[in-house]
């Protein structure tokens, strides 16, 4: 199979978020960035397994500066053959989207496979204009996916429970928790990756039609009121009285 | 025109449904236009979204669509869109609506924000905000283009009652055959699905083990609440994997969120931090969670909880 599984760079998890310009940019100052861990952990060890057993190529591709390279480096040293990194600044979600789905058309990927979201913009929105541009299934939040043949059985969480949906490749797919396990490189696929193609290729044309304008920190929350463990009258007349939510 | 697409689950609406046709109706008085909601596949009752500001509703009732696919269902919405010329279509950001959204922009080739929780603004460029790096900061976007998507986060808003039903006009839109096969559809039946949830009872690892569960079960059936957990607890399969809350679980923001024997790491923080009201019961007075909290009680969660869940109950009762 030929797969393509799409990465982004994140700022790590428990990075401290501030803003510089009275709030216009993310200050990077600090900044340690990651792998977005839905890409790494769950689409891309999928895709490797389905080559694993099946034969076939896994592509990664990135939408991005060339500052992105050491974490499409860390791709290929989890065991990605390839790499691309179309050379633009992430602008927007559909911008991204178009830059991915024109590769994509030309490659006729099996599969393309995405994490179920980035965690800084916590868009989720990627995957799908990807499915729409290249007039494929969107199967989102697949926790399971089985094949056998060119069709998918895959299990994805909705409210409350799961889905169960099958469909033949080609598709377009975003990974939750669930769907793989983590991988961490070792010394022999960080050495290979250095030899393995990152090729870098220009941008498409694309409106930019929905831009962040500023950013603000939530209201900080008042000091926590702590209530006596013996008196939980005491917390259910401020839950009633003063927070109003029973 | 603002079009709203309003969700339904075998025939009623969800409750974010309400709240997206609200969002729609004040989003279009925002803009000095209507507000149209459209249901998909059959639905009972679809004249009632005139109460919450939909100025008309439109059914495509063809059974197929009881199935969800975002493709089909992005071919129909975006047909609908065109028919009736509207330039705004607002979903709601469920895992259906997460699904919809950016394939309806990319189809429409629409400025999209998903997630916004707050009312646009609208002083010669159309601005709206949503939560980003996980409730760790707020940004604001602005959609230059004519045709925009928007998504909106559970709970953010809630819908009032402003106008009586509206009439309900079947549209023939074609419904294009679907390529996948919905095979199953497993989900608990008769509580409140947590992205949806005004009250929450969570709880994790101080727990000790599966068995201890029946007093969180018991405060969440006093409260009418739906249960949710931290996520070691449900890696070793303590509680279902759909209850998991947090940065790789669900993100949730309801009124009310109650967590027991949970330490509060950052990537649990994440997914709950947006909650109005936030009350943590663990006996480390060093948790991190108390320093996101509003009431804190610092005591054994085995001794603590039973003295709530009384007095819970006298509450209720009284
Ligand atoms: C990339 C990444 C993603 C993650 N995503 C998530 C996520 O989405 N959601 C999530 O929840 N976690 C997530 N985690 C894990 C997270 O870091 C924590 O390990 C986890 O939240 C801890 O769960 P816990 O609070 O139940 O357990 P613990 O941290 O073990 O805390 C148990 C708490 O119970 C208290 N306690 C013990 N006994 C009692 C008692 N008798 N009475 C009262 N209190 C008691 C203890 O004082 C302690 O504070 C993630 C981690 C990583 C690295
Ligand atoms: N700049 C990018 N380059 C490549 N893939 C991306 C990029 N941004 C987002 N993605 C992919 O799209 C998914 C969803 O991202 P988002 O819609 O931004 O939440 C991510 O998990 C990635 O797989």
């Amino acid at each position: 199979m030929k797969l393509l599984v799409c990465v982004s760079k994140t700022p790590d998890t428990t990075t401290k978020i501030a803003f510089t310009d009275g709030g216009a940019q993310l200050d990077t100052n600090g900044v340690q960035y990651i792998m977005n861990p839905y890409d790494e952990w769950y689409a891309l060890v999928r895709a490797l397994e389905l080559k694993e057993a099946a034969g076939g190529t896994v592509t990664i591709i990135n939408v991005g500066p060339a500052a992105n390279d050491q974490v499409i480096r860390k791709g290929l040293a989890i065991g990605a053959d390839e790499a691309v990194r179309i050379d633009a600044d992430p602008k927007s979600a559909l911008y991204v989207a178009k830059q991915i789905a024109a590769y994509a058309q030309k490659e006729n990927f099996d599969m393309v496979l995405l994490g179920k979201e980035s965690i800084d913009y916590n868009g989720s929105e990627v995957g799908a204009m990807i499915a729409e541009l290249l007039d494929q299934p969107f199967i989102s939040y697949a926790s399971k996916m089985e094949i056998s043949g060119n069709t998918a059985t895959i299990s994805r969480d909705i409210e409350g429970g799961t889905e169960i949906v099958e469909l033949d490749t080609p598709f377009v797919l975003s990974a939750s928790k669930g769907l793989a396990e983590q991988r961490i490189p070792n010394m022999r696929g960080i050495m290979m990756a250095k030899r393995k193609p990152l090729k870098v290729e220009a941008a498409v044309e694309a409106p930019d039609m929905s831009t962040t304008v500023g950013f603000e920190l939530p209201p900080a929350k008042s000091a926590v009121k702590l209530v006596d463990p013996e008196d939980m009258n005491e917390l259910v007349r401020l839950l009633h009285e003063e927070a109003k939510v029973i | 025109m603002v079009l709203v697409f309003a969700e339904s689950q075998k025939g009623e609406f969800k409750k974010a449904a309400m709240e997206a046709v609200y969002y729609g109706h004040k989003t279009a008085e925002i803009l000095g236009t209507e507000c149209a909601a459209l249901t998909l596949g059959p639905v009972n009752n679809a004249a009632v979204l005139g109460q919450y500001g939909a100025n008309k509703v439109y059914n495509v009732g063809d059974d197929s669509l009881a199935q969800f696919d975002s493709q089909v269902y992005t071919a129909v919405i975006a047909a609908v869109a065109d028919q009736i010329g509207a330039n705004v279509v607002i979903v709601s950001h469920s895992s259906t609506g997460k699904s919809l959204q950016g394939r309806l922009a990319a189809k429409l080739d629409a400025g999209s924000v998903s997630g916004v929780n707050h009312l646009p603004t609208n002083d010669g460029s159309f601005k709206v905000k949503k939560n980003v790096f996980s409730g760790k900061a707020i940004a604001e976007y602005e959609i230059s283009s004519d045709k925009k998507v928007l998504s909106l986060m559970g709970n953010s808003l809630k819908p009032e009652a402003v106008g009586s039903d509206a009439t309900v006009e079947s549209l023939a839109v074609e419904v294009p055959a679907s390529r996948i096969k919905v095979k199953e559809v497993n989900t608990v039946e008769g509580t409140v699905p947590l992205p949806e949830a005004e009250l929450v009872v969570s709880a994790g690892r101080g727990m000790k083990g599966p068995e201890n569960w029946g007093i969180i079960d018991e405060m969440a059936e006093i409260l009418n609440a739906t249960t949710a957990c931290s996520r070691p607890v449900a890696d070793v399969g303590w509680r279902p994997h759909h209850e998991h809350v947090g940065q790789t679980g669900i993100a949730i923001r309801p009124n009310l969120y109650i967590a027991v024997g949970i330490s509060g790491a950052i990537q649990h923080l994440a997914g709950v931090n947006s909650s109005k009201t936030i009350v943590v019961i663990n006996k480390d007075p060093e948790a991190p969670f108390f320093k996101a909290a509003d009431y804190g009680v610092v005591g054994d969660l085995f001794d603590v909880v039973p003295r709530l869940n009384e007095a819970l109950r006298n509450f209720k009762n009284s």
